[in-house]
């Protein structure tokens, strides 16, 4: 059999899949230049604390608003706080938070969709009706609201922020879901007798993963933004928690003569979205999926 | 030469594949196409006969270049010219008959506003001459009523006026050559004759050169007068049809004629082992080498050239085909197959209707269907242990819908199903237990649709040896490899994806994984109409041979009335979801005996020049079974009177055991046959 040959392409394990779609990402240009931004800030997150040059919380009126220099490379903030510091400082939480945010965002708005896209009917009428309501409340205001009446702290934030960015990802899984359940191979299954369950499991998720992958990590750098937004008005982490949306509300007041305050965080958290769509985008191309020809919701 | 219309020259397509190799889709083709003749271009799938075709309007694919040679139309290269100029040649001089021509059409725009759209662009004529050069041409493609015609919508009209409206169109431009893609394949048995007269009549009323590609040789012995083989890229043969077809001396040609069933034999055909390699797999020796009885050293080694034989008027690629020369195609041998059903019976159909109907309110709380007139209805059928029954019918005819009851993929209406003469099997999946769900398996049309993309071999065939005997690690392999190795694939294959495996491939894993269930019947769908003609020969063997070694029952439901007569013991055949006929297979297809059946078998095509097919009733298309009286009175030929439109048919039994559902007494119906 000379067909062997070109076959020859034996069950791979994760991480080699992986490794294969992480090797296909870096190939393209722009899919190499998202990787090495998100890599430098996921690293960054990691050593920050041990390579932060002064305490991110340490206020020296002596120092206010100082040029950037050789002891403060970014200079200093209206308190006399090291920007440097500050700012390597301020992706953590940032990053910690939308990343457990978009996780939970990908589960249940991935699962929910899924199954609505399998049992149809009236259950997926009335769950999409409702999730069309929740998609036409602004979400900026809910999420006022939610966090003026049980606080800022991670453990809200992070289920928060994953319900409202999940919403969009159940119509995407829906539509996925819609996708393959005509196929013959459900049909298969269905006549043999597996449960829902065993159908969504075996049948379905390997089917439609792809694609909630790509739209799970569009959504991360969208509740990025979002979240920092939200620190901007203020309802996000509380000071002195270093955060870029805190740091650049403290700072803009100031922005005609301190330029330094407030030029560093928004390249810290402009960088950080703009390294993650070009990730996501490389990983859709990756995976074959082009996302160009889809409207987001 | 001015009899010459196009001119192939060393024509050579493909694309760059990852690594940077050049890959062909066509080697070096150079053919001549005359002035007013007709040539059917054949292969499989992959055989690059649409690449050549479309080659031919100067249109080469997305992805594909051409790597060298030309297509010479009027002494111009078409692959060399710019888009303006091409413009003036596509649809004015060659116009191209796509395969779907529902999908062709702008489902938005009446058919007269589109066949106007191409006079405009392609003739001079002002509006009143455009009025009725629309009439004309909806007449000559033999539309009735051209008036109406022009002012409905695509969706209006059935799949072979669809087709016909294209033809049209195409002709609208009077074009010098036509490109036909595969232009009856989705269409019913008596669609497709009817249509395949249309394109004769044309061919010879207006004089323009016809390109017919096909997978189909029944197809193309209809309309060819010259036939090109196709193979893997190449040219493997070529000459005059009737010689091509009545003496292959290529040994693809030959293997492929000869694994063709046939409606005048029972049985099975030849297989021809392997499949056709993927493009870029060819090293060196003859591309058909290892599916080839003929070989030897030479062949392995060496690549034939396609060599011109005067005498035979025919080009051939081969280096043997001396011993073929003296063979004639009449040596087809045919397994016989043995009839091994048993008295026992296994299911039972009695009085089964089904509807589509929607559920109203009221209906929904008496959890009732209400329908007086469902899709399929009075439906009675009894099969025996160890029998292979075919349901056979056009598109509509209900086949598929009693198949998705008997799965319990779709409830019945009325009537029982029985199996095994005691067990009710009525009622839908959810009502069933496993066991009654594990007796029945289904076999798909479609194995690129039926097998999950994303499983390998080995999950897919997992699946039901985990679902109903709980199989797990050694055991579980072993009963895999076990049912692969019965598929006749080896053990290599169970770390493979479905996307690794040819399109025959995929349907013995299909085949395996309903085998492991370990079932009573199975249900086949359709199940060689997505494969090619030397892979499906192939797939009807095993299937025999499965039947054999397990006793299986098989439902067998086909369009393809020469396959039912190669693999049935026995025949149903349904028009408009009721039966017209039940009986023997050898006595349905010897002595067509109901108007319905005589149309269906009269449309046949025989990959014979000398077998015509007989065009009894017209291809109208009925949207719903008519309320009263017999289900066939819309295009019976044969109608008794009123009777026919009043009251149903009572069944009539012929001595050898065959049910006729008709009003004409049974000795005029068998004394009237063609």
């Amino acid at each position: 059999m000379k067909l062997d040959n070109i076959y020859k392409e034996e069950k791979k394990s994760a991480f080699a899949k992986l490794s294969e779609i992480i090797i296909t990402m870096a190939s393209r240009p722009s899919g190499l230049i998202g990787l090495s931004i998100l890599v430098f800030h996921i690293i960054l997150a990691f050593i920050s604390p041990y390579i932060a040059p002064h305490d991110f919380k340490a206020i020296d009126p002596t120092l206010m608003l100082q040029a950037p220099s050789a002891e403060y490379w970014f200079g200093t903030d209206d308190l006399g706080r090291d920007v440097f510091t500050r700012t390597i400082l301020g992706g953590r939480t940032a990053l910690t938070i939308t990343f457990f945010g978009s996780l939970i965002a990908l589960l249940w708005g991935g699962l929910l969709g899924i199954f609505c896209g399998l049992v149809g009917g009236k259950i997926d009428d009335v769950v999409m009706r409702i999730v069309d309501a929740f998609l036409s409340i602004p979400w900026i205001l809910a999420m006022l609201l939610i966090v003026s009446l049980l606080g800022t702290s991670t453990e809200v934030l992070i289920p928060a922020l994953g319900f409202f960015y999940g919403k969009g990802i159940v119509r995407v899984a829906r539509a996925a879901t819609h996708d393959v359940i005509a196929k013959d191979f459900i049909v298969s299954a269905r006549a043999r007798g597996h449960s829902n369950f065993s159908i969504i499991w075996n049948e379905i998720i390997p089917n439609v993963r792809d694609a909630i992958l790509v739209e799970g990590a569009m959504r991360w750098s969208w509740m990025l933004l979002g979240f920092s937004s939200l620190s901007f008005l203020g309802f996000g982490v509380s000071p002195p928690t270093p955060d870029w949306g805190l740091m650049i509300s403290n700072a803009r007041g100031l922005m005609s003569f301190a330029y330094w305050a407030v030029i560093a965080p928004i390249v810290g958290l402009s960088s950080l979205i703009i390294g993650i769509n070009l990730t996501a985008d490389a990983f859709a191309k990756a995976l074959g999926i082009d996302r160009s020809t889809k409207a987001p919701v | 030469m001015t009899d010459i219309i196009q001119k192939v020259k060393n024509l050579s397509i493909g694309f760059r594949s990852k690594k940077g190799e050049e890959i062909l889709i066509l080697k070096n083709i150079s053919t001549n196409i005359k002035k007013g003749e007709t040539v059917g271009i054949v292969g499989e799938s992959g055989s690059g006969k649409s690449t050549l075709a479309l080659a031919m309007m100067g249109y080469v694919k997305h992805g594909l270049y051409t790597i060298g040679g030309e297509c010479q139309f009027n002494s111009s290269n078409l692959l060399r010219m710019k888009s303006k100029d091409l413009e003036k040649i596509r649809g004015r001089k060659i116009a191209m008959i796509p395969q779907n021509a529902g999908q062709a059409l702008t489902p938005n725009l009446k058919i007269g506003y589109q066949i106007d759209e191409a006079l405009q662009l392609h003739s001079d004529l002002d509006e009143k001459e455009r009025e009725k050069k629309i009439s004309e041409l909806l007449n000559k493609v033999r539309l009735p009523s051209p008036e109406t015609i022009a002012l409905r919508y695509p969706h209006e009209l059935s799949g072979g006026q669809q087709q016909r409206v294209a033809v049209a169109m195409a002709l609208a431009g009077t074009p010098d050559l036509l490109l036909l893609d595969e232009p009856t394949t989705g269409l019913d048995v008596t669609t497709q004759a009817h249509v395949l007269e249309l394109l004769n009549f044309i061919a010879k009323d207006t004089g323009t050169s016809m390109v017919y590609v096909s997978h189909d040789l029944g197809a193309i012995a209809q309309v060819s007068d010259r036939i090109i083989v196709m193979y893997s890229g190449e040219i493997v043969l070529e000459g005059p049809s009737r010689d091509i077809l009545k003496r292959p001396i290529h040994p693809y040609t030959h293997g492929l004629l000869k694994s063709i069933p046939k409606l005048s034999l029972a049985g099975l055909p030849e297989s021809m082992p392997g499949s056709q390699p993927q493009p870029g797999t060819i090293q060196s020796g003859c591309s058909f080498f290892d599916r080839c009885n003929f070989s030897d050293e030479n062949c392995k080694n060496n690549s034939p050239k396609l060599e011109f034989l005067k005498n035979l008027n025919t080009s051939v690629r081969c280096f043997n085909y001396e011993k073929l020369v003296n063979e004639s195609q009449a040596s087809q041998t045919f397994n016989k197959i043995k009839n091994k059903s048993q008295d026992k019976e296994i299911l039972n159909l009695s009085e089964v209707s089904i509807s589509y109907a929607k559920q109203k309110l009221l209906d929904q709380i008496f959890n009732r269907i209400s329908d007086d007139n469902p899709t399929v209805k009075d439906i009675n059928i009894n099969i025996k242990k160890g029998e292979t029954i075919a349901l056979v019918g056009e598109s509509g005819s209900g086949k598929s819908t009693i198949l998705k009851s008997i799965a319990g993929l779709l409830r019945t209406k009325d009537g029982l199903i029985r199996f095994d003469e005691n067990r009710n099997l009525s009622s839908d999946l959810k009502e069933r237990d496993p066991n009654d769900l594990r007796i029945i398996q289904l076999i798909f049309q479609n194995p690129d649709e039926s097998l999950n993309p994303n499983h390998t071999v080995e999950e897919i065939i997992a699946q039901p040896l985990k679902l109903y005997f709980g199989l797990k690690g050694e055991e579980l392999k072993k009963n895999i490899i076990d049912l692969l190795q019965k598929v006749r694939l080896g053990e290599f294959y169970t770390s493979r994806y479905p996307r690794q495996l040819s399109g025959g491939e995929k349907q013995r894993v299909a085949v395996a994984r309903a085998f492991a269930a370990k079932p009573d019947i199975i249900l086949c769908d359709e199940v060689t109409s997505a494969l090619d003609v030397s892979v499906q020969a192939a797939v009807l063997n095993l299937l025999q041979q499965l039947k054999e070694d397990f006793g299986t029952t098989y439902i067998f439901v086909s369009h393809d009335l020469a396959v039912v007569r190669a693999i049935s013991d026995r025949v149903a055949v349904l028009y408009q979801g009721r039966l017209c006929e039940v009986g023997p297979s050898n006595d349905v297809y010897k002595f067509p005996s109901h108007p319905y059946t005589e149309v269906l078998l009269g449309a046949v095509l025989e990959p014979d020049p000398d077998i015509k097919p007989k065009l009894v009733a017209e291809d109208i298309v009925e949207e719903r079974p008519p309320e009263k009286g017999c289900s066939f009175q819309g295009r019976c030929s044969r109608i008794v009177g009123d009777i026919c439109k009043k009251e149903i048919p009572p069944w009539q039994l012929t001595d050898s055991g065959n049910a006729i559902r008709c009003h004409i007494p049974i000795k005029e119906l068998q004394k009237e046959q063609f």
